[in-house]
């Protein structure tokens, strides 16, 4: 009897996908535009810390855009639209990801040359997007006070690819008991020497110094 | 449940391999899976069972290989498994380290091949 034959392929599993971000990435670089990628649970205030964002950029005449993924509807995309900046939304249909090729066929006909910033926001998920390159120069990843200190433990997979943490909603930080310096050596915990920013879009804490990081990374 | 996007990624790679090598069906194939993948290891074999039907990996044995999260400590100049992935430091110095050695892979690494003239498949077919 023929024994089976072995084919050692090597190959990674999402290798198509890494070659499209591949290819992405080397074209925002050309065009010269900083990609951010925001990951975060349900809830924490992607959208709203993002359409802080836009409106600021815009009102100081810097040219912004944004691409918003959700399972369904473009609510999302109507509510970021009324930062002034363009916005496309892209509905996944149950997917619980973005993948590198759903951003670029959203990409089409935009002059991206003329951007200075692209924000990506993902599907609200703490597991999904980990794998997933989407062709972004920082990864962003989001937490609420609301969500309690220990969330960057049970989803370490998620805050160890991430290049910057941005607690949000700070304003109810001391309604939910939040420890901040818990929360802080946790996220330090899981990725060492991680740039946090604590904020609200309430308030406006912390938002100018996200802006400067922005600004500071896209240098 | 992404792992169903990772299994039809595994279909693809490994027919297009097994074509490639002149046809026949897939037996077996093995995966390199790091704790930092995040990927759900029932998940990923009931999603892998759904999308093989039709195609030469139908009825292919999943091997999936654990990979342990390492990460490489400056101070001790050395790399280190980590007992879990809640705290990314040396295990022997306590040194906090951000550089991942192996933990993230999400390889297809061999897949054993049954040619299509082997024996055991007209016997499977029939």
């Amino acid at each position: 009897m023929t024994q089976p034959r072995i084919l050692e392929v090597r190959t990674k599993i999402l290798k198509k996908n890494d070659e499209t971000a591949r290819e992405m990435r080397r074209r925002f670089e050309d065009a010269g535009v900083l990609v951010v990628n925001m990951v975060s649970s349900p809830g924490t205030g992607k959208t709203a810390f993002l359409k802080e964002t836009l409106a600021r950029l815009v009102a100081r005449g810097i040219p912004v855009a944004a691409v918003v993924g959700d399972l369904e509807t473009d609510n999302d995309a109507r509510r970021l639209a009324e930062s002034g900046a363009p916005v496309r939304q892209i509905m996944t249909h149950g997917l619980c990801h973005l993948e590198a090729d759903m951003v670029q066929a959203h990409l089409t006909d935009w002059d991206l040359a003329s951007l200075h910033y692209l924000f990506i926001e993902n599907v609200g998920n703490l597991v999904c997007p980990t794998s997933w390159d989407l062709g972004e120069s920082v990864r962003l990843a989001l937490l609420s006070v609301t969500e309690g200190e220990d969330k960057p433990l049970k989803y370490p997979g998620l805050f160890n690819t991430a290049d910057i943490a941005a607690i949000t909603k700070t304003d109810l930080a001391e309604a939910c008991d939040f420890d901040r310096d818990l929360a802080r050596a946790n996220i330090e915990a899981v990725r060492p020497g991680m740039r946090i920013i604590e904020t609200s879009t309430k308030t406006g804490a912390g938002i100018d110094e996200w802006l400067a990081e922005l600004a500071a990374r896209r240098r | 449940m992404h792992e169903l996007s990772i299994a039809t990624n595994i279909v693809e790679i490994a027919s297009q391999h097994a074509q490639e090598a002149g046809g026949g069906r897939v037996a077996a194939l093995t995966l390199r899976i790091g704790r930092l993948a995040c990927v759900h290891e029932d998940a990923l074999r009931y999603s892998f069972e759904l999308v093989r039907e039709g195609t030469p990996l139908a009825g292919a044995e999943l091997r999936i290989v654990a990979v342990p999260v390492t990460v490489w400590c400056p101070r001790c100049n050395a790399a280190f498994e980590l007992p879990g992935i809640q705290r990314f430091a040396c295990p022997i110095c306590s040194t906090p380290s951000a550089d991942i050695c192996a933990g993230r892979e999400l390889d297809l690494e061999s897949i054993e091949l049954l040619e299509a003239a082997d024996p055991r498949l007209e016997a499977a077919d029939s």
